[in-house]
């Protein structure tokens, strides 16, 4: 009896120290306004909160995140299924090119976002180039739109290779009996891949769409900080990020944990989301 | 040569270049394609990679070029063997040997407790079995970005700031590793599990010598994700280290960007040498292990 209790400890202490005490203590501060010098705090209940909900600043945040995500979301799935079915279908080098077009995962979002730097450099960097030769001044960092754009492009680049794994070795796990049926009764080969192989594949863009979505909103924050070079300021940032610069760097405690709270509430929706979506794939498969 | 003949001879020798010529239009934009999407990959790796080949004040001048330099030695030794910050304890090195550490380390701890909390879970009839399910299920819905500031007071209060322990044991609670190897165990057939306790294998004899060599594929294929994800770790090693000689690359690469904006001539070669070894290691384990890697990534996230 005590074998298994011993087996579970340390995995339960780590989760009980470093997940739900801190998750409390962000419930409980952000229920109190600290006190910048750090001589104590004082309870003001949703204070916080509501001050979140009336700040344009936050809400102007907030539709960044939202389009951000959409856009990394929408533009990494459709690249990656392009790929995805093009490499299922070719035979000669068919290897190189899931090589080729997996790697980047391995590379971490902040060096993702300084290769991005080197990129959009001002005064060299290829893509500001390319982008000036079709007359657009390309300033990362200065311009809001711009830097808005190479974050997405750079998120994107990061993010194709999950999906081209998952959406490959969904292709594959298509029967092969199937393939063949779908060949003799549809000729055309867009029509073939609507009719069979989209919905076939469905179970796995919606696991995808739920990945990407967390992707997009927790683990872009090394693209942003290192594209945003260390000054926020004008600079468009995602919900994550000003967690991180309202708590570390504005000290502002309460309002950090309320926006803390938020983010909890808005895993606990997709996670459930999610398993809603698992439910339905086992009815496909 | 008769007018058959040479019918005949045009019709053998065109009918096949026509159906290979059609075979042939759609393989080629299909290769295209690939193309196109291998070289959107791979280009900003390869520019990255030719800057760190040409001196620094020929970089600022041009920018990146097709032309490969002699330099790469030298922005080597400098990225390596120099220090950056103001410690002088930045260097190169060490940073790869702090890379290396949290890497393993991340991945070694969460398939171990992952490992025995999913032995406990499934071979035991445990009442609170479910519940510790459950538990380690929430870790799910508490990703470190929503707990960044308590987190770190914790960290704090155990006084395991600018530690390896700090940096790596508040990492590896892991739902994912206990569902996989949960999920693996239950396949593993009950005749195995009568046969070892008819031969008088206790619990403990039973994991060690057939459970784990029995998984040694999924240890395998899990070591790599999460060596991978862990290398890869920037948020937390961001907070709590703050001495550099505790820097992984990953985390260093923050200081890294912001030695080309302050200074005179922004040393381009460092920098981006620098980038490259922060992605080598883990691009290097994906790309040879290639089979394990896709197995681990694809059914552990499900």
């Amino acid at each position: 009896m005590w074998l298994p209790m011993l087996l579970l400890v340390p995995q339960l202490i780590i989760i009980a120290v470093f997940f739900y005490w801190p998750a409390w203590q962000a419930v409980q501060s952000s229920l109190y306004l600290e006190d910048p010098f750090g001589f104590g705090s004082t309870f003001v209940g949703v204070e916080n909160y509501t001050d979140l909900a009336g700040s344009s600043e936050y809400m102007r945040i907030a539709w960044f995140t939202v389009i951000f995500t959409l856009l990394v979301t929408f533009l990494s799935l459709a690249l990656a299924l392009l790929l995805a079915v093009k490499a299922d279908k070719v035979i000669r080098g068919a290897q190189t090119y899931r090589t080729l077009l997996m790697w980047v995962y391995a590379v971490a979002p902040p060096v993702a976002g300084f290769i991005g730097l080197i990129m959009f450099d001002q005064s060299w960097g290829p893509l500001t180039e390319f982008a000036r030769s079709l007359g657009w001044d390309f300033k990362l960092g200065v311009n809001y739109f711009d830097t808005a754009t190479a974050m997405v492009i750079v998120s994107v680049w990061k993010q194709v290779p999950v999906n081209f794994i998952f959406f490959l070795s969904g292709l594959q796990s298509i029967p092969r009996s199937v393939r063949e049926a779908a060949l003799i009764d549809n000729r055309s080969a867009s029509g073939r891949f609507w009719d069979v192989t989209f919905p076939l594949l469905a179970p796995t863009a919606f696991f995808l769409l739920i990945i990407n979505i967390t992707y997009a909103l927790f683990d872009t924050f090394g693209v942003v900080d290192t594209l945003v070079k260390g000054e926020p300021g004008n600079n468009p940032m995602t919900l994550v990020y000003k967690v991180y610069v309202d708590g570390f760097r504005g000290n502002d405690l309460g309002g950090s944990s309320a926006q803390s709270v938020i983010l909890m509430v808005l895993v606990l929706a997709l996670t459930i989301f999610q398993f809603r979506l698992v439910e339905k794939r086992i009815h496909y498969t | 040569m008769t007018e058959a003949n040479a019918a005949a001879l045009a019709a053998a020798t065109v009918k096949p270049r026509r159906r290979r010529r059609r075979i042939r239009g759609g393989d080629v934009l299909d290769h295209l394609v690939l193309i196109v999407g291998s070289l959107f990959m791979l280009v900003p790796l390869l520019v990255v990679f030719q800057m760190t080949t040409v001196p620094d004040v020929e970089m600022i001048r041009t920018g990146p070029s097709l032309q490969i330099g002699d330099q790469l030695d030298e922005n080597f030794d400098k990225a390596m063997f120099e220090a950056s910050g103001f410690s002088g304890q930045n260097t190169g090195t060490r940073m790869l040997v702090n890379s290396f550490i949290l890497g393993i380390g991340f991945a070694l701890g969460k398939i171990l407790i992952g490992m025995m909390a999913a032995y406990a879970i499934v071979y035991f009839r445990l009442r609170f079995a479910t519940l510790a399910f459950w538990v380690i299920f929430t870790t799910l819905l508490l990703p470190l970005e929503v707990r960044i500031l308590p987190s770190y007071e914790v960290v704090q209060k155990l006084g395991m700031l600018n530690t390896y322990q700090g940096l790596i044991i508040p990492l590896i609670a892991s739902a994912t590793a206990t569902f996989f190897f949960r999920q693996f165990f239950r396949s593993v057939p009950e005749e195995l599990v009568e046969a070892a306790r008819i031969d008088g294998a206790g619990p403990v004899k039973f994991f060690v010598d057939i459970l784990v060599p029995l998984s040694k594929t999924m240890i395998a294929a899990m070591f790599i994700i999460m060596f991978v994800f862990g290398w890869n770790q920037y948020l937390w090693p961001t907070m709590v280290t703050t001495e550099e000689d505790m820097f992984t690359l990953v985390r260093g690469i923050k200081q890294i960007t912001q030695t080309l904006e302050g200074t005179n001539v922004p040393e381009f070669g460092r920098a981006n040498l620098l980038a490259l070894i922060a992605v080598l290691p883990p691009v290097a384990v994906v790309i040879f292990f290639q089979s394990w890697f896709v197995k681990g990534l694809t059914e552990s996230d499900k």
